[in-house]
This record gives C-alpha cells, sequence and structure tokens, in this order.
C-alpha cells in the first residue's frame, strides 16, 4: 500500500519561504478586515439613512457579496474589471475581492447587532444632548463592535481562508500561492501542502483564541 | 456589449459546468448532513473529553482552506495510496465532509437549545432515549437549526466552485474556459454570476423568513 517515501526535509527546508508567505496572507486578510470594517461600518449607516438610493446600494452589495461565490467575485476584480480597461495586480485583486467580501458579510453582522440594542439608548443619547451623529458615533456603534465582535472573528478567519483564492488570479506571494511555486519545483505535493495547512491551523487557531482572550479582557461587566 | 461570439454550444457547456455545480453540491450536502446529524449526536452525546478527538478533526476541515483540503486528499488518495479515484469522488469525499463539520457544530447547537427539563418530562413519562431524540428533540431542534442549515447548504454550494482544483469542471471552472477563449469576460462572469444568484438568493431569503418566523420572541 506504502509505496511512497515521505520527504519531510524537503518541505521543512523551504519553510522560510513559507512563513514569509504567511506573512503575506496576514498582510491581505489584516487589510481586507479593516477596510472591510470601515465600508460595512458605512454601508450600515447607508441602510439606515433612510434615502432610497443609499440604502438600495448597501442591499444590493450585501446580497451580492453573499449570494455568489468568493471565487466569482474576486474573478469579478480582477477580469471584469480588467475588461473595462482597469488592470489591477494579483495582489489587488484579492485585495479587493476579499474587502468586497468581507464588507457585504459584516453588513450584515452589524444590521444584526443593531437589532439587539434597544432604540431607548439613540433616544436617551439624543436627549442628553447628543447629535444623531454623535448618538450613533458615541453611544450606538461602541455597543454594535461589541455584539458584532464574535462574528468578526469568524469573518477574519474566513479572510484568512479566502486569501488561498488568489492564487487562481496569479497571485505567487501569499502562503498557497509560495507553496504552489514550491510543488512546481519539488513535486513534494503532499508534504508541502501538508505543511501549509498547519500554518493555516495555527494561524486560525492564533486568531480565534485570541480574540476569545481580547473579548474577555475588553467585554467584561 | 451585443455582438458576442457566445453560441448555443457554448451555452450548452456552461449549463453542463451548472449541472455539475449542482450534481456535486446536492451530493455532498445530503452526505455531509447524513454525517453531520452522526457526528453532532455523538458529541452531544459522549460529552466534551471523549469526543476531543473528532471535535479536534472537525476544527481541522473548519480551520484549513478547502483548496488546500483538496490538494492534500488528491495526493494522499491518488501518490500515496495509489487509488485510481477521479476528481468528482475527491472533490465529494471532502465537500461531503467540510459539510459534515460545519454541520455537526449546528446539529449540536440545535440540540443544545431544547431545554433539558422538556427532554427530563419525556424521559419521565417512559420515552425511551430514542423516542426522546425523534419526537421530543428532533421537531424543537429543527427549529433552531434548519435557517442555519439553508445556509451552509448554500455556502457549499458556492464553496463547490473550488473543486476545479481536482479537475472538475463545473460553473465557474467552464465559465474561465470559455473567458480564455472569447476574451469576454464581463458577459461571462455575469452570467456565471446571475446563475448562482438566482438559485442561492431565493433560498437564502426563504432561511431567514424561517428563522424570523420560528424564532422565540
Amino acid at each position: 500500500m506504502f509505496n511512497y517515501t515521505f520527504q519531510w526535509k524537503q518541505a521543512l527546508a523551504r519553510l522560510p519561504q513559507m512563513l514569509d508567505g504567511a506573512l503575506v496572507t496576514m498582510q491581505i486578510a489584516v487589510l481586507s478586515m479593516v477596510i472591510g470594517i470601515l465600508l460595512a461600518i458605512l454601508l450600515t449607516m447607508f441602510r439606515l439613512s433612510g434615502i432610497r438610493v443609499l440604502s438600495a446600494v448597501s442591499k444590493t452589495w450585501v446580497e451580492i457579496a453573499r449570494n455568489t461565490p468568493a471565487l466569482f467575485q474576486i474573478y469579478m476584480a480582477h477580469f471584469g474589471l480588467g475588461s473595462f480597461g482597469i488592470h489591477l495586480s494579483p495582489f489587488a485583486s484579492i485585495l479587493l475581492g476579499i474587502t468586497f467580501n468581507n464588507a457585504g458579510y459584516l453588513t450584515e453582522n452589524f444590521r444584526g447587532a443593531l437589532k439587539a440594542i434597544p432604540d431607548t439608548q439613540a433616544r436617551a443619547a439624543r436627549s442628553l444632548g447628543f447629535g444623531q451623529g454623535g448618538a450613533f458615533r458615541y453611544v450606538v456603534l461602541p455597543q454594535m463592535l461589541r455584539i458584532a465582535f464574535l462574528p468578526m472573528t469568524n469573518q477574519m478567519v474566513w479572510a484568512i481562508l479566502m486569501t488561498s483564492l488568489g492564487v487562481t488570479v496569479g497571485m505567487n506571494t501569499d502562503l498557497y500561492g509560495v507553496t504552489q511555486g514550491l510543488n512546481a519545483l519539488t513535486f513534494r505535493t503532499f508534504e508541502l501542502f501538508a505543511l501549509a495547512a498547519v500554518i493555516f491551523y495555527l494561524i486560525t487557531k492564533t486568531i480565534t483564541l485570541g480574540a476569545r482572550l481580547i473579548a474577555t479582557r475588553l467585554f467584561r461587566y | 456589449m451585443f455582438d458576442t461570439a457566445l453560441t448555443a454550444a457554448d451555452f450548452a457547456f456552461l449549463a453542463r459546468g451548472a449541472g455539475m455545480t449542482i450534481v456535486v453540491t446536492l451530493i455532498s450536502v445530503i452526505a455531509g448532513t447524513i454525517l453531520g446529524i452522526v457526528f453532532g449526536v455523538f458529541r452531544y452525546q459522549v460529552g466534551p473529553i471523549w469526543a476531543a478527538p473528532l471535535t479536534f478533526v472537525l476544527d481541522v476541515f473548519r480551520s484549513i482552506p478547502l483548496l488546500i483540503q483538496l490538494v492534500l486528499a488528491n495526493a494522499f488518495l491518488g501518490t500515496i495510496l495509489r487509488l485510481n479515484m477521479s476528481g468528482f469522488t475527491v472533490a465529494c469525499i471532502i465537500l461531503s465532509l467540510y459539510t459534515a463539520a460545519f454541520c455537526a457544530e449546528i446539529v449540536r447547537g440545535g440540540i443544545e437549545a431544547v431545554p433539558m427539563t422538556t427532554r427530563r418530562a419525556a424521559r419521565s413519562l417512559g420515552m425511551t432515549w430514542g423516542q426522546d431524540m425523534r419526537s421530543i428533540v428532533l421537531p424543537l431542534a429543527t427549529r433552531v437549526a434548519l435557517p442555519s442549515w439553508i445556509g451552509l447548504a448554500l455556502g457549499v454550494m458556492k464553496d463547490s466552485a473550488l473543486v476545479y482544483i481536482v479537475q472538475v469542471t463545473e460553473l465557474l471552472k467552464s465559465t474561465q474556459i470559455l473567458i480564455t477563449r472569447l476574451q469576454e469576460p464581463l458577459l461571462l462572469l455575469m452570467i456565471c454570476g446571475a446563475f448562482y444568484f438566482v438559485i442561492s438568493f431565493p433560498l437564502a431569503r426563504f432561511g431567514g423568513y424561517l428563522e424570523k418566523r420560528w424564532s422565540n420572541d
């Protein structure tokens, strides 16, 4: 059955290169998450604004992001925009694709979180003399982010897993891209990808555990 | 935009891809759900310590990119065990396990949402464990779990776009093949996206409706 010699040394020798790739993966994920959160806050405000055009933009964004594959969204950023003459680098396309996806999902999370905050909070803030913007910024937003913290960590994990799709648009510096490049050189497919899987697992575990730690520190009453 | 080189044959090609997407999704969701229910009930029943190995394995499936899972499974089954499996089989196996990993969580959450007192009442009425599971837990847990399960099934459909890596030509891959040939990325991607959207959107809406209707408040 086992007519195969594992050569872990060959894979381990490439570990530094793969860790560099992991760094790029983290970069993409963190950037897409930060921009995604800001966009999602903006989209949530659009949704609440009561202006029909803005609300429609927000709704369309959310539905497209949630109802099409992430890979499709990345293709759209790379090949779709390409047909308008906007040629993005692989890094930019993957970043754009994941950010679009993140913003859509996070807006939905934020909307759910907003429902959990009683209207009285905003009204109390208004009666204390906050303006419309101030009430949202200082009273509603912090509570919303607190409730949405767990979904946000989930989305962060998804963002990391989604970076592996960058390879389809020619990304070769992230963890998956580096692994595939090394695979083309050495043909140790199983060993290399198993190592990549371990790295991915450790990254996602660190994030979920770290987030849980931060959550207990930040959100104790 | 309207003088396109897209022919009827190309449409048939896309339709075959869409069919493949649906077939892979259906097989994986059905197999994954059955497995997920078994895993979920097992995890709940034996407690966190004895279920730890299973929990760990399921956690791995949720923390590693699907693309890597597919490549690893393909390499393991193909070059190490030297089984002559088609890419389709590998894709279905991995997607089923992937579905099961998420479904087990949903099932466990559903079971935990059934109040312990209700179950004790059922047992003290003389119901066996099986009767309790079937007539008390199943209907109550379904209410909690079904909306998330719909979300999961749609997620698997969207993630099935990644099985191209094991040489399964599903919708997105066939779209890409046509893009390479026709050089009309926008139109083709629109068609492809519309297909996913048309399936996913109504079902997601239905899930949201159920969630709203079945929630306790």
